[in-house]
């Protein structure tokens, strides 16, 4: 690389020169701003799980599944009518870690790729930045379930 | 002719006789939305697809740019222009409904002056009468391509730039055929690729600064003029930190410009309370500003000179998850308008 670029030293130097102009993230910032959002994605979470307890026939353990459904469903109304990424240039990490990050990974894909057909478009595509969530997902839950048999089988 | 190493000089006088700009709702509610002769309130253009919204823009600005120049499509030689999606498909497609004989373009958002300078060239030494030139993006395509899907919730840094939506095309002609209100291309300055080591696809301006603090050196050497020849110095879309970072490496390079003598489009184009972090960027950046805004300004005597200089970034959305750098270029253009 060092012979196809200008030479080391000099990027060395217009790098520093650079920083001193750039913008840097507003960390703390955006770190409150995280937590607050965040914080009211998972209170609204929390308020559709106890909906789901006294109103209908779930338990503490059983809830979790329909109330992530339902988060995904209002993340899907939000991203379908364009409110998501203006929520996330504000939120940060505070949209996106939630369940609601991950269905607008997906569905923010789907609606993306439409107009290459269902088949290669949305098919193909919808995977395209929630697939390594899944597949590290899966992976790491893999690995954890070996160790805590190995230790069951050793200990038991 | 070639004038030092990389410039060219125009002595026919050719001209931009005419142009034509079409935007998006983005520009629309800009700070020169008054510039631009179309505007839409609609990404999609009632098209299917942000390809083809893309593909209108850019035949919009084209049949504006003919009309408006009172001359029919049949005069026109050549058709140079591109855009910054794959196989820069969009100008391709325009260009198979437009019909003339066409070079399709890349500099990225270079692209703009890389056909302009080429245009003077062909129609000075007499290989064209009249040719049709431009550059365009479209906001949703580009982010499409280079980034994430446009509905996807990414914080995106102070660094990062908003790509236009928008196409600028111009008619450029030759000393026989200008009118009096044409705009004079005097001289090109050709750059070289730079790469500084920069990898961050979300600060362009950073990245692009020594390309075009490059060229800037280049022309001003090779004409043996001084910055003062020109009333302004504006780049394509350097942005808030590419602008301040070129000012800085220009003056450590001994050529001061003062502050008010030194724009950039991707500022310009935009109000400051729009989220546009950084600037404009994009090929369609460059293009709708000099062919709307800064040509009114020419034609109104607010300037009488104009350096242009376009920045590309020549990255690929493969090249920097490779962890490449990005390459820069940026191409000048000398305007002159003598008010008759």
């Amino acid at each position: 690389m060092a012979n196809q670029t200008n030479d080391n030293a000099a990027q060395k130097a217009y790098k520093q020169l650079q920083g001193k102009h750039e913008t840097q993230r507003p960390v703390l910032k955006n770190c409150l701003r995280a937590f607050l959002v965040g914080g009211i994605i998972c209170a609204i979470g929390q308020a559709v799980m106890y909906f789901y307890i006294y109103f209908f026939n779930f338990t503490e353990q059983t809830a979790g599944n329909p109330t992530t459904a339902t988060m995904v469903f209002f993340a899907l109304l939000l991203t379908g009518f364009g409110v998501y990424d203006r929520l996330a240039q504000f939120g940060g990490a505070g949209s996106a870690v939630p369940v609601t990050g991950f269905g607008n990974a997906v569905i923010s894909a789907a609606i993306e790729h439409r107009s290459e057909g269902y088949v290669l478009g949305v098919g193909g595509n919808i995977f395209k930045l929630a697939g390594s969530v899944i597949v590290f997902g899966v992976f790491s839950a893999f690995v954890v379930a070996l160790i805590k048999t190995i230790f069951i089988q050793l200990g038991g | 002719m070639l004038t030092g190493k990389q410039s060219w000089t125009f002595e026919n006088k050719p001209a931009i006789l005419s142009t034509g700009v079409s935007g998006g709702p983005f520009e629309a509610k800009g700070n020169l939305a008054d510039d631009f002769d179309i505007l839409h309130d609609d990404l999609w253009i009632g098209e299917d697809s942000y390809e083809k919204a893309h593909k209108v823009l850019i035949e919009e600005a084209a049949e504006k740019a003919i009309e408006k120049g009172n001359i029919q499509k049949e005069d026109i030689q050549f058709f140079l222009a591109g855009d910054l999606i794959n196989q820069i498909s969009p100008t391709s497609f325009a260009a198979r409904g437009i019909g003339l004989p066409y070079f399709g373009l890349f500099g990225a958002c270079s692209t703009s002056m890389e056909g302009l300078a080429l245009s003077a060239f062909l129609v000075n030494n007499n290989g064209a009468r009249y040719v049709l030139t431009g550059a365009s993006s479209h906001n949703a395509a580009v982010e499409k391509q280079f980034r994430y899907p446009t509905e996807y919730g990414s914080q995106k840094p102070p660094t990062a730039q908003w790509t236009i939506t928008g196409a600028g095309m111009a008619v450029v002609t030759n000393q026989e055929n200008r009118t009096n209100s044409s705009v004079s291309i005097t001289a090109a300055t050709i750059g070289k690729v730079v790469d500084m080591g920069l990898k961050d696809p979300f600060n362009m301006g950073g990245a692009m600064a020594p390309a075009a603090t490059d060229t800037i050196m280049a022309h001003f050497h090779d004409l043996g003029i001084k910055p003062d020849h020109y009333d302004l110095i504006v780049t394509g879309d350097l942005g808030k930190i590419g602008r301040a970072t070129t000012l800085d490496l220009l003056s450590q390079k001994g050529l001061s410009l003062r502050e008010e003598q030194f724009k950039d489009c991707g500022i310009m184009i935009y109000k400051e309370d729009q989220p546009v972090q950084s600037g404009g960027s994009g090929a369609g950046c460059s293009a709708t500003v000099l062919y709307g805004h800064l040509l009114n300004e020419m034609k109104k005597g607010t300037y009488k000179r104009i350096l242009m200089i376009a920045t590309g970034a020549l990255l690929s959305p493969l090249s920097y998850q490779q962890k490449e750098s990005i390459p820069c270029i940026a191409h000048a253009v000398a305007l002159e308008y003598e008010n008759k």
